[in-house]
C-alpha cells in the first residue's frame, strides 16, 4: 500500500487528524535527491573499477588462457623484438606464491600472537607501547621496509640477498594487517564464553586455545588470507630485494626469483614498441588479479564452512 | 557432596573503589540460599568471589576469608582455577560454547581439563543431562550445535556443563532473568533436585523466586551510591518474608523502594 503523498493537497491535509502534509512533501523530495546521490557516488566509485578490470582482461585475457603461460619461464627472452614468444610466467607465479606463502609462514602467527596479547593479556604500558608500535608499522611504506631489510642483510651483515629477503620485507607489512584483523575478531568473541570457561576451572591459556580462538576462527582465517593477497601483489620491496630472473627458481634461499610484479616491471619499459612486452605485462597482471581473486573466495569459502552455526 | 561456606569480614574491591563490605555469612551444605536486594548492592559481585571469578575483571581484589568447610579459598598458594572446578557457576545469560555440539558443551569442562576416556564421558553426558532435567529432550540431538536450542534449554545445557565437573558448591547468577515463565519454572524445578546433592547460592531480581526456591535468604543494600553495598540481614527465607527484623528489608520486600 503506497500512498503517494504528493497528490495530496495542503488543505485538505487538515483534515486527516491534522498531519501537515506539504513539510512531509518536502521531506520525500530530500529522501529522493539523497538516493539519487548516493546512487551517484556508487556508480562514480564503480567506473575505475571496471575500467581496471575491463583494461586488464581485455588485454591479458588471451594470454593467460594458453597453456604455455603457465607451463613455460622466460628463459630465451632477449632484446626486445628479439624473442616473438610471449612464452609463460611458471617462474614468475611460482616466485609470487612461494615468497607470499614463506612470508605468511612467519608473519601469520607473530600477528595472531601479537593479537592475542594486546586482547587477552595486555595490560598498561607494554599494551599501548605495542598496540602503538602496529600502528606505526601499517604506516610503514613498502619501499622502506624494503630499504631496511637491503641494510641489515646486505649492509650490516654482508650476506648475498635472496628470495627470502623479498619474504622479510613482506613481513613487516603482513604482521599489522593480520594483527589488526585478528583482533577485531577476538573481541567479537562475547567475555561471557571466556568466563563460562573460567567457571569451569579451565586455565586462561586453555581457555583462549580452545574457545576464543576456534569461536573466530573463521575471521582469522579471512584476515590472514587478504593478508597474503595483498603481499602478493605488493612490488617495492621486491624491486630491491628480488632481482628478477627469466628462470624458474624453486629454491627462495638461493639465487634469483621471479614474482609477476617483477616480471611486469622489467617488461613494461618495452611495452610501447613491442606487443609481445605487451602481451607479457598484461598477461602478468591478468595472472595477479586471478590470484588475488582465488585467494580471496578460497578465504571466503573456508570462513563459511568453519563459522560457527547457531 | 555438597560443603559449607564460612564467610567472615570479606571486603571486595574494584581497583581502590570498595563495593562490598564487611560481609560474614554461613552458607549451609545442601540448601538453597537466595541473594536478593536492589541493583549495584553488590550481591552479584560478592557472589563471584565465591569462586574467585571476581579476580578475573583487572583490579578485582577482596580481603577477608572464604572457608570452604576447612579450606581458606583465599590462602596463599591456592589456584583459583582449582577453586572453580569446585565451586562452579551458571550465569546471567545462557552461554553454551557455540562452537561445541550439546555432547562437547555438557563435556567441555571434564575435556578442556585432560579426560579423554570415551567411555567416562559418554556417561558423564547422559549423567549431568539427566541431572538438568534435558536428557530426554535432547537425546536423539547430542551432535546438534548447543546455540541451537531454546534459551531455557540453553540455560540448563549450562547447568549440565557446571554440574559435570562435579562440584561442590554451585553459584547462580540470576539464571532465570533472560527466561520465559516456562522455562523459569523448569529451572526452579531443577534447584529444587540440586539441592540434595549440592550447596546452592542463587541471586536473584525476583522476590517471587527467592521465596519459592530458597532456604535462606539474604538481604543486601547500599546506603547511597558510590558507598558500598553490605549485608543488610539474612536469615530462614519464611522469617526474612514474613518478619524482618531490619526495617530496610522489609521496605524492600514490601515493594517500598528498589
Amino acid at each position: 500500500m503506497s500512498l503517494d503523498v504528493k497528490d495530496i493537497p495542503a488543505s485538505e491535509a487538515g483534515d486527516l487528524g491534522g498531519i501537515d502534509h506539504g513539510k512531509s512533501g518536502i521531506r520525500v523530495l530530500k529522501n529522493n535527491i539523497a538516493t539519487v546521490l548516493i546512487w551517484a557516488a556508487f556508480l562514480i566509485a564503480l567506473i575505475p573499477l571496471v575500467w581496471i578490470l575491463w583494461t586488464v582482461l581485455s588485454k591479458g585475457l588471451s594470454t593467460i588462457l594458453t597453456v604455455t603461460w603457465w607451463q613455460k619461464d622466460q628463459s630465451g627472452v632477449g632484446a626486445p623484438g628479439f624473442d616473438t614468444n610471449v612464452r609463460g610466467a611458471r617462474h614468475a607465479i611460482i616466485g609470487t606464491l612461494e615468497i607470499a606463502a614463506a612470508t605468511s609462514v612467519i608473519a601469520i602467527p607473530i600477528a595472531v600472537m601479537t593479537a592475542i596479547y594486546l586482547v587477552e593479556y595486555g595490560r598498561g604500558k607494554l599494551a599501548r607501547g605495542v598496540s602503538f608500535m602496529v600502528d606505526i608499522l601499517s604506516g610503514v611504506p613498502s619501499i622502506v621496509a624494503g630499504l631496511f631489510i637491503y641494510a641489515v642483510w646486505v649492509t650490516f651483515f654482508g650476506w648475498k640477498l635472496n628470495a627470502f629477503c623479498s619474504s622479510l620485507a613482506l613481513v613487516l607489512l603482513m604482521v599489522p594487517v593480520v594483527c589488526r584483523s585478528t583482533e577485531e575478531m577476538l573481541k567479537l568473541v562475547p567475555n561471557e564464553l571466556r568466563e563460562a570457561s573460567y567457571a569451569l576451572g579451565v586455565p586462561k591459556w586453555k581457555t583462549i586455545v580452545k574457545v576464543v580462538l576456534p569461536t573466530s576462527f573463521s575471521g582469522i582465517v579471512t584476515g590472514s588470507l587478504l593478508g597474503f593477497a595483498r603481499v602478493a601483489g605488493e612490488t617495492a620491496p621486491l624491486l630491491i630485494l628480488a632481482q628478477y630472473t627469466q628462470f624458474l627458481n624453486y629454491n627462495l634461499f638461493s639465487g634469483n626469483m621471479a614474482a609477476l610484479p617483477t616480471l611486469i616491471n622489467v617488461n613494461v619499459p618495452n611495452m610501447a614498441g613491442d606487443q609481445v612486452s605487451a602481451d607479457r605485462v598484461w598477461g602478468a597482471a591478468c595472472t595477479l588479479i586471478l590470484l588475488v581473486l582465488v585467494i580471496n573466495l578460497l578465504g571466503r569459502l573456508i570462513g563459511r564452512l568453519t563459522r560457527v552455526k547457531s | 557432596m555438597g560443603k559449607r561456606i564460612d564467610v567472615k569480614d570479606l571486603n571486595v574491591f574494584y581497583g581502590d573503589f570498595k563495593a562490598v563490605e564487611g560481609v560474614s555469612m554461613t552458607v549451609e551444605p545442601r540448601s538453597v540460599t537466595a541473594f536478593i536486594g536492589p541493583s549495584g548492592c553488590g550481591k552479584s559481585t560478592f557472589l563471584r568471589t565465591l569462586n574467585r571469578m571476581h579476580e578475573v575483571i583487572p583490579g578485582g581484589h577482596v580481603q577477608g576469608k572464604v572457608m570452604l568447610d576447612d579450606e581458606d579459598l583465599y590462602a596463599p598458594g591456592v589456584d583459583p582455577v582449582a577453586v572453580r572446578r569446585t565451586v562452579g557457576m551458571v550465569f546471567q545469560r545462557p552461554n553454551p560454547f557455540p562452537t561445541m555440539s550439546i555432547r562437547d558443551n555438557v563435556i567441555a569442562g571434564l575435556r578442556l581439563n585432560g579426560v579423554k576416556n570415551k567411555k567416562v564421558l559418554d556417561q558423564k553426558v547422559e549423567e549431568s543431562l539427566q541431572g538438568a532435567n534435558l536428557w530426554n529432550e535432547v537425546k536423539d540431538r547430542l551432535n546438534k550445535p548447543g546455540a541451537g536450542l531454546s534459551g531455557g534449554q540453553q540455560q540448563r545445557l549450562c547447568i549440565a556443563r557446571a554440574i559435570a565437573v562435579e562440584p561442590q558448591v554451585l553459584l547462580m547468577d540470576e539464571p532465570c532473568s533472560a527466561l520465559d515463565p516456562i522455562s523459569t519454572l523448569a529451572i526452579e524445578d531443577l534447584i529444587g533436585k540440586l539441592k540434595e546433592q549440592y550447596t546452592i547460592v542463587i541471586v536473584t531480581h525476583n522476590m517471587q523466586q527467592a521465596a519459592r526456591v530458597s532456604d535462606k535468604t539474604a538481604f543486601f543494600n547500599l546506603e547511597a551510591t558510590g558507598k558500598p553495598g553490605n549485608l543488610i540481614e539474612m536469615d530462614d527465607t519464611q522469617q526474612i518474608f514474613n518478619n524482618p527484623s531490619k526495617k530496610a528489608t522489609e521496605d524492600y520486600i514490601s515493594g517500598r523502594f528498589g
